[in-house]
């Protein structure tokens, strides 16, 4: 089963790759992802009621923690997000992420590029900690390039402001 | 009279070796028509270019479109203001006959442009002088650029580089050329792809195809080569492209991080850009024949933005050592910065002017953006803009004109290319096909 989806999603983005002129597909943003597929969507791997799925860990256990304006430290409840976000990846061990790290509009393009990054790996380090080997999470910044609300508030920065951990099969199983 | 002849092979290998010798020439015989550009400047001098003449039978429309190219380069200059065929009392007719000046007297014409135009085939010649109506004598000698058809604009922006050089005694920028990033799509869900055009938005060609995020777009010193920041693969990194054959080869590929903000060095052999690894985003130059890097900052910060002095000795760039976004120059190898940026709020994307003396810069205070200047030990700052989001200024091959992005807000939001003058007082959108940032402004075309 879980075979299966991750050599569909493979097989999806190869697709993509070629074919596909909207690379900026799902929320997650970015063009084809080097580790496998871009927040490929739910449907692509499995149900949201499989706690093993893909869908489970995007929207039961939260892929991504927001951040404060201009600022790259954890929340409690980014923590707490990161902490089922570990519990997740140390089960479901076929399993590497890319961290990709968001600016709201409000900055420089190269200054929140490296805000992004100060934000991704933020997340990455916090799961480390947690127990999750380095060697499957990677990290990307997209500045202020991808935000999901486009709105030019508060109400949709808080929202921009954000490290995602995006999920990518790899590691055979 | 006579006519420096300026022969090129091809339109696009005009040399400007002799329009040099020629200027050098037009200056040691200066008039009293001059106009110094200096921050008060309220008051444009009126000039006409009345249709060039046809020389040819064929050359008719090349003879309008030329000079129409050249009256609206001077326009746009915002120091010069044309005045309309409509109120000419002279027919211009005879490139030869002699000038009626109290004709353009009468009109008020300070400066007159005259020209002609013959078509031989895909040849174009095309003949100018730069009247002085006021004192009623020629400024400089007259001259004349061969090309071919397609490169009639080029002609065109020269001619007219040449005549704002007689009056100001400055270099001109009209032939140049901007590299950009072509944007469509909403804020979410945004198409960009490298783009280069003339200056003035003409003659517009892509460059890549938007199936990755594409950055800040840089040209080498001479135009030949284009460094840039694109995600094709899944992480930022910076390319170096050949504008010529549009091949392009990563230039900065160290796994586990990602570069970007690159600038070539005046001598165009050394890159400076930054990298961040491990959230960590510092500054680093690479000499681009070995691919050899040197880290330059090394401080918990996020320094990036880099941009070197003229003459290769210093850089200026951004860190947010101090707790907010501020600028700091350091020598071109490293070490001690000193910051520059003193004002209320956050400075970021400084760069160098060509002539040495100034660093634009994009200011971020009370919720707007602004472009603003500011002398190399950081007195005397003006701010030029002010709008929702502007930043990324690029300078005028002169030094005289700043390029950057505006970015409007809400949902519907889009960014354009827009230029301003650093006194400014002349600002201006710059077209663009569909929605444009990161303006990268060339030298003059050689």
């Amino acid at each position: 089963m879980k075979l299966l989806s991750v050599s569909l999603l493979v097989a999806a983005v190869a697709l993509s790759a070629c074919t596909n002129p909207n690379r900026f597909g799902g929320d997650a943003g970015g063009p084809v992802n080097p580790m496998g597929g871009s927040a490929m969507g739910a449907g692509m791997a499995g149900s949201a009621s499989d706690p093993t799925s893909v869908a489970f860990f995007n929207q039961s256990v939260g892929d991504r923690v927001l951040f404060s304006v201009d600022q790259s430290t954890l929340t409690p409840e980014g923590r707490a997000t990161l902490d089922g976000q570990a519990n997740w990846l140390m089960t479901n061990a076929d399993y590497q992420a890319v961290i990709e790290g968001h600016a709201d509009e409000q900055g420089t393009r190269e200054y929140n590029l490296a805000l992004g990054a100060r934000r991704a790996n933020a997340a990455q380090e916090y799961l480390v900690s947690r127990g999750v080997p380095a060697s499957r999470l990677r990290v990307v910044s997209y500045g202020k390039e991808r935000p999901v609300e486009i709105c030019s508030n508060e109400s949709c920065y808080a929202k921009n402001r954000r490290a995602v951990t995006v999920l990518a099969g790899g590691l055979s199983s | 009279m006579k006519f420096l002849n300026i022969r090129a092979a091809l339109a696009y290998a005009l040399t400007c070796a002799l329009a040099l010798s020629v200027t050098t020439a037009a200056q040691a015989q200066q008039g009293p028509l001059r106009i110094t550009i200096e921050q008060g400047i309220i008051q444009p001098l009126p000039f006409a270019v009345p249709n060039f003449q046809a020389e040819t039978g064929n050359a008719g429309q090349l003879a309008a479109d030329l000079a129409r190219v050249v009256a609206a380069n001077l326009q746009g200059t915002g120091v010069f203001r044309e005045i309309p065929s409509s109120a000419f009392i002279a027919q211009y007719t005879d490139f030869n006959a002699p000038v009626t000046f109290s004709d353009w007297r009468a009109i008020n014409a300070q400066a007159l442009v005259t020209g002609a135009v013959s078509v031989n085939g895909n040849a174009v010649n095309v003949k100018f002088r730069v009247y002085d109506v006021v004192s009623g004598t020629t400024l400089g000698d007259g001259l004349q650029f061969s090309g071919t058809t397609e490169g009639w604009r080029r002609m065109a922006h020269k001619v007219a580089d040449e005549v704002y050089s007689r009056i100001t005694g400055e270099g001109g920028y009209f032939d140049s050329r901007v590299v950009f990033v072509s944007e469509t799509g909403p804020k979410d869900n945004r198409g960009k792809r490298l783009a280069i055009m003339d200056y003035d938005g003409a003659n517009v060609r892509f460059l890549t195809d938007s199936s990755a995020i594409v950055l800040a777009p840089r040209f080498s010193p001479n135009g030949d080569r284009i460094l840039y920041t694109s995600y094709e693969s899944g992480f930022p990194r910076i390319y170096v492209m050949d504008v010529g054959s549009v091949q392009r080869r990563v230039l900065q590929n160290t796994e586990g991080t990602m570069s970007f903000a690159p600038r070539f060095s005046p001598s165009g052999n050394t890159v400076v850009y930054s990298l961040s690894q491990g959230g960590n985003t510092d500054i680093y130059t690479m000499d681009v024949g070995s691919g050899q890097s040197t880290r330059l900052t090394n401080t918990p910060a996020i320094e990036t933005a880099p941009s070197f002095s003229p003459d290769g000795s210093q850089i200026v760039f951004e860190s947010d050592r101090s707790g907010s976004q501020q600028l700091y120059i350091m020598s071109a190898g490293g070490g001690e910065a000193r910051r520059i940026s003193f004002g209320a709020g956050r400075y970021g994307t400084p760069v160098w002017s060509p002539r040495g003396d100034l660093v634009a810069f994009t200011k971020q205070n009370a919720g707007r953006f602004h472009i603003g200047v500011m002398r190399t030990d950081g007195s005397e700052e003006r701010l030029l803009t002010a709008s929702f989001l502007d930043e990324g200024p690029t300078w005028s091959p002169n030094g005289r004109v700043i390029m950057f992005t505006r970015e409007t807000q809400g949902e519907g939001g889009a960014s354009t290319i827009y230029s301003v003058d650093i006194t400014g007082r002349v600002l201006r959108q710059v077209p663009t096909p569909e929605g444009g940032s990161d303006p990268s402004w060339s030298p003059l075309q050689q």
